[in-house]
């Protein structure tokens, strides 16, 4: 574009603007004054999540039914939840599926990827390599009340395909009601969260792989590494912020998670499948203990909150650390 | 030596192959069967049981879930809910991150940690007051509702993912813009979008499959049969359909083919949109 033979002061002066607007304007940056545009985000923000969220919390500290008004009890739900032992059952089955849904994940997605993606895309090219990554991503893409319907039949106790399994090769003996009996029940969700979430990890660590420089696999080879110590000590160390995220972002959603609770189960038998997430559901809308359930709710809110913020220091030091020694 | 390792080598590379197949086919297991259930007779059914292959098949079972679940209803349900929380949830992390990664604004550091706990929180931090509210205002049962509340939590996360992106944006585009004279919203909407247009298609797509696949928000706001959607009328329908398996696969299968078209259409677009916001 041609440039304008009026300089912008000249053209401020012209007009009849004082000095000061002149001096004003010509130090102005493009990055100022864009205020205006965070105005509907935040808004919404605070309608929709703060406001509701603060609301919570107050009628945690409250007994209340949904209807009429709601009585101030001050701790009394907390003392409560502490002596509770479904609360604990809830806690404990979310830590389950942590396991279920992070560590059991990540690494067999770390594994799988590096396989896929060092030894199936060289030997059969990345047509076959792609095949294989979006079909393991398949369970991550099907609505979860399908999922969970396909694993009610698989795990019926008459004619499911676990027990049908094990009566066709002789093991009819170790066939259960899978998720009738209380002992089984949460180990049987658990499976499925793991086949649920290896897709996950998976997708994201191979598109990690990708930038890891194939140089550095042939030095280590060279100095006589074998592909275990590669993987170990040099490929997963590169990895690392990838690692992190999924391992982060698959933490909160095992804490989380309720659907496949309230499909497969609905918290049952008796208790043992409950979670943090669908007890306090049931206490909102099947019993309606309001304040129970937002006292959960809150609690399940600062272990998530506290979670993610010890992590994230965590990581930033041990990242700081390895600045330090490269 | 050599032709015995060759081998070892050719034959370990089938076996893995095969292992690595038996896997996939392990994890698809599910669905397999959701599928052949879905085109047998009862009579096909009851001879070859839920596992096993028929050659009686018939398009009758999913033409009857589709009338009695009244699909169409709930597939336009759906349709409307996911296109319009997508569609506001881009445009609110548009505008948001605008700001935020392009602009300077005081506190920045600080909007964005608040917009990513909200990401973190549970629903049922929220849910009930604004249960409460929606009743209030008589927008319960409204799939607006559903809209309004799902579209504050893809926004928490858009505005955050946008807001890394646009913190890369080449600032001597954005400086030769406005020495030209451009203002803000020409800045935004001729320059920043048209580059950009790979990140926001790539979480157009992620909103859109993120809110078709919410059970617990239409769970809590939507009570009438007509305003239910695809997953929820299917997590519904199966305390009545209790009985017949091939009407439940049906119902399965009708709710699987809406995700599966999309997740072949925009398998490379979620590909690279997952690796996006990772590797900032």
């Amino acid at each position: 574009m041609a440039q304008t033979s009026i300089s912008p002061d000249q053209k401020y002066a012209r007009s009849g603007a004082s000095r000061t607007v002149a001096v004003a304007r010509k130090s102005a940056s493009p990055y100022r004054g864009y205020e205006v545009f965070l105005l509907p985000g935040v808004l919404w923000f605070l309608a929709l999540i703060v406001a509701p969220f603060l609301v919570n919390i107050a009628v945690s500290f409250t007994k209340w039914q949904g209807v009429g008004m709601p009585i101030w009890t001050g701790l009394a739900n907390y003392q409560k939840a502490f002596s509770d032992s479904t609360f604990w059952t809830s806690f404990r089955n979310n830590l389950s599926l942590i396991v279920a849904m992070t560590i059991v994940p990540t690494l067999v997605g770390l594994f799988l990827a590096a396989f896929l993606f060092d030894y199936i895309s060289k030997k059969f090219g990345a047509g076959v390599t792609s095949f294989f990554r979006a079909g393991f991503y398949v369970p991550q893409v099907i609505p979860i009340v399908v999922a969970a319907i396909a694993w009610r039949w698989i795990l019926q106790p008459d004619w499911g395909a676990v027990n049908s399994l094990l009566r066709a090769v002789g093991l009819g003996a170790l066939a259960h009601n899978w998720l009738g009996d209380p002992a089984t029940a949460m180990p049987s969700i658990m499976v499925m969260m793991v086949w649920f979430q290896i897709g996950y990890p998976l997708v994201i660590f191979m598109a990690a792989l990708q930038r890891v420089d194939p140089e550095l696999h042939e030095a280590a080879a060279l100095d006589g590494a074998s592909w275990l110590q590669t993987f170990a000590y040099v490929t997963v160390h590169l990895i690392r912020p990838e690692i992190y995220v999924v391992i982060l972002t698959t933490m909160i959603h095992a804490l989380k998670v309720f659907p496949p609770v309230w499909l497969m189960t609905r918290g049952g038998p008796g208790t043992a499948t409950y979670v943090a997430s669908y007890f306090s559901f049931r206490n909102f809308f099947e019993i309606s203990n309001v304040g129970y359930g937002a006292t959960i709710a809150t609690i399940l809110t600062v272990i998530i909150v506290v979670i993610t913020i010890v992590y994230i220091r965590v990581q930033t030091q041990q990242q700081r650390e390895e600045g330090l020694y490269g | 030596m050599a032709s015995r390792s060759r081998i070892a080598d050719g034959a370990g590379k089938y076996l893995s192959l095969i292992a690595l197949s038996v896997l996939l086919l392990l994890m698809l297991f599910p669905l397999y069967m959701v599928t052949i259930n879905s085109f047998k007779t009862e009579d096909g059914f009851l001879a070859t049981g839920p596992f096993r292959l028929s050659t009686n098949l018939t398009l009758d079972t999913l033409k009857t879930t589709w009338k009695s679940t009244e699909y169409t209803t709930k597939l336009l349900n759906s349709l409307a809910i996911s296109l319009t929380t997508a569609l506001l949830a881009v445009g609110l992390s548009l505008f948001s991150a605008f700001a935020l990664g392009i602009g300077k604004v005081k506190g920045k550091v600080l909007f964005l940690v608040f917009f990513l706990i909200a990401v973190m929180l549970p629903s049922e931090s929220l849910v009930y007051p604004m249960y409460y509210f929606f009743k209030l205002v008589k927008l319960y049962d409204t799939r607006t509702s559903v809209v309004l509340f799902t579209a504050a939590f893809h926004a928490s996360f858009g505005t955050y993912l946008l807001a890394s992106a646009f913190s890369a944006f080449p600032r001597e585009l954005i400086e030769s813009a406005v020495i030209d004279g451009c203002n803000k919203l020409n800045l935004l909407f001729r320059i920043v979008v048209p580059i950009s247009m790979p990140t926001l298609s790539v979480l157009f797509v992620f909103f859109f499959i993120w809110t078709w696949n919410d059970l617990f928000t239409p769970l809590i706001f939507l009570i009438s049969n007509a305003k239910q959607t695809v997953p929820l009328a299917m997590a519904l329908a199966r305390a009545e359909h209790n009985v017949t398996i091939t009407l439940q696969s049906s119902a399965a299968l009708l709710g699987i083919l809406p995700c599966m078209i999309f997740f072949i259409l925009f398998q490379r677009t979620l590909t690279k949109g997952i690796t996006a916001g990772s590797i900032k």
